[in-house]
């Protein structure tokens, strides 16, 4: 069970060339949140929008196709997009809610939703939750740690930050740099460490780079609700899909690094309990 | 009437309505397993003793009854005959009686809940009895004044009387806000030591929130009435907590190398006691009213995979 529960997994893209410029992959995410939005399905969503500072996401409501696309890319470290959510339906007063996460924000919406002890009227307003893949997260300050000290940039000259093909990539104006990925391990988060979830198994949609070719992204349906809004979206043309036989690299390469996630997870959870110390997982 | 009240309940939930049967045998197993509950966990002997002895008690009245045709009003004394809803009881200690307004928020389920599916039995303001009964249930809400001697014996008494004990809302589960008393009020100054009532009795489930939702409140009756223990095994497991603050975020997860930064913890917090600072949560301790929501909601304390599973349909 490398993947967790689905329904169907596909390699796609959105067809609106606006969404691909900007877009990390596929532009799965964005294509599915305006989608969703222009459908009614959702009334906003909460997503991962810039703020002055380069490289520091913060969460922000997006009303409108614009605001979301705006947010599109991937940022290598910390919007806790959760921290809006009452905000969300309480000052916006938004009934439906669209978000997207790392597979632990949506482990914490997901336990937030089963047991909603102290989220009044909160949890019945999320209508979407896409989980996007995830092999580790780092604070800001390890970002700007080797992107300074090992590339030679700065996070203000980086227009875009990229993991694929056994590195971490930057482009900054003067050109595209690759460091390779083990020059980054120890500067991830300790929290993800134990993490087991690489393909965001919890959410009504995930999506990732991994197993789709450049410019397209590799979708698992999960729950009805997520499988039917993406089908919806393929049907109306927002998004293309193509089956994942018919791509490279393919699944088998997903499966290697979802199953290398958890055993590496394990092995921590047991180093962490042998010392005494406590894991959830 | 009960059975359209329980589909009623799961479509209110977002649950899937399941056949009957087999909610009639998930009724007996709850029935069986609370009194094991009860039995496994009474500590001092005299204690086990008398819970076997309201057991049996018990099962010599449902015998008594079985013959009776049940009336379905619900007057007090008609309602102390029905044997096979539980027998749940509300008493109010120091607190705000937010949970209690917070069960009354489930507005659809609440008039059959009440007069279908649970007898309350005992409850200032809710039921013209003086005396407290024998209950299966004893919710309580707000926390115990160890100064005003009515407080302390009453809720000696609660355990005495109850089945099971359930610290209702966070008064009662930490002390929540009321921790902060120190006394110096009308109309009794020396009022000033508000403490979860798991410090003086056993307590045996524990429902926090500041105040607990209406929704949370609901998905418990839901499950005590299917006998669904997997889902109340949390609360069971957080019965014995009494001490929560946004302090225990940070010692509990963040210098346990446990946070992965996904913010649930300053979703759950109802004072705005939290923000998110480089992707940790920081806790301003003068807003903190130390519910335990933050702890509670946190993924990384506990995390409940199996039932969000079967919540999700995955």
């Amino acid at each position: 069970m490398a993947f967790g529960t689905y329904k169907e997994v596909v390699s796609a893209r959105a067809t609106d060339k606006a969404i691909q410029k900007v877009a990390q992959d596929g532009g799965i995410v964005s294509a599915l949140l305006c989608y969703a939005l222009e459908e009614n399905i959702i009334e906003g969503a909460i997503v991962a929008g810039d703020t002055e500072d380069a490289w520091k996401p913060e969460p922000t409501i997006a009303m409108t196709p614009e605001e979301i696309i705006a947010a599109a890319g991937t940022k290598y470290t910390f919007s806790p997009n959760a921290i809006r959510l009452k905000e969300a339906v309480r000052q916006y007063g938004l009934e439906k809610i669209g978000t997207v996460g790392t597979p632990c924000q949506i482990m914490g919406l997901r336990k937030m939703q089963s047991y909603p002890f102290s989220t009044r009227f909160v949890a019945d307003k999320l209508a979407l939750i896409i989980g996007i893949f995830c092999m580790e997260n780092f604070p800001r300050d390890s970002l700007k740690t080797f992107v300074e000290g090992k590339m030679y940039s700065s996070l203000d000259n980086v227009n875009k930050m990229d993991i694929g093909k056994g590195k971490f990539w930057i482009t900054d104006p003067e050109k595209e740099s690759g460091l390779a990925l083990k020059e980054t391990h120890g500067y991830e988060q300790a929290g993800c460490n134990i993490c087991l979830d690489y393909v965001a198994e919890l959410a009504d949609v995930s999506t990732g780079s991994v197993g789709s070719p450049d410019g397209w992204s590799t979708v698992f349906t999960r729950t009805d609700n997520g499988a039917d809004i993406f089908t919806a979206a393929v049907e109306a043309g927002v998004i293309e899909t193509k089956p994942m036989d018919d791509v490279k690299p393919g699944l088998e390469l997903l499966k290697k690094l979802a199953n290398g996630k958890k055993d590496k997870g394990r092995k921590e959870i047991e180093r962490r309990v042998n010392m005494g110390l406590p894991s959830p997982f | 009437m009960l059975d359209g009240l329980k589909n009623k309940l799961r479509k209110f939930l977002g649950l899937e309505a399941k056949p009957d049967a087999e909610d009639d045998e998930a009724k007996a197993k709850l029935k069986q397993e609370m009194k094991s509950e009860v039995e496994a966990q009474s500590k001092p002997a005299e204690e086990a003793k008398k819970a076997a002895d309201a057991a049996a008690e018990e099962e010599a009245k449902k015998q008594a009854e079985s013959s009776e045709q049940i009336s379905k009003e619900s007057s007090t004394q008609e309602v102390e005959k029905v044997a096979d809803k539980p027998k749940i009881g509300y008493i109010h200690m120091s607190g705000c009686t937010g949970d209690g307004m917070s069960l009354t928020e489930n507005y659809d389920i609440l008039s059959t809940l009440l007069t279908d599916m649970v007898d309350i039995v005992y409850g200032t303001t809710l039921v013209d009895l003086w005396e407290m009964p024998e209950m299966d249930l004893a919710l309580v809400e707000g926390s115990v004044c160890l100064q005003d001697e009515h407080s302390v014996k009453e809720l000696m008494e609660v355990r005495e009387k109850s089945g099971l004990v359930c610290a209702f809302g966070s008064c009662a589960m930490t002390g929540c806000f009321t921790r902060y008393a120190r006394g110096g009020q009308l109309a009794q100054p020396k009022h000033e030591s508000f403490v979860p009532i798991s410090d003086l009795i056993k307590v045996d489930c524990a429902i926090p929130g500041c105040p607990a939702s209406p929704e949370i409140i609901a998905k418990v009756v839901v499950a005590l009435i299917n006998g669904d223990m997997d889902y109340l095994q949390p609360m069971l497991d957080m019965a014995a907590c009494n001490l929560a603050c946004g302090c225990d975020l940070q010692t509990n997860v963040v210098s346990k190398a446990l946070c992965c930064g996904c913010g649930t913890c300053v979703l759950a917090c109802p004072t705005r006691a939290l923000e998110m600072v480089e992707g940790r949560p920081s806790h301003n301790k003068n807003r903190c009213i130390k519910c335990g929501a933050c702890t509670t909601h946190c993924p990384r304390t506990w995390f409940p995979e199996e039932q969000i599973k079967k919540d999700l349909g995955l």
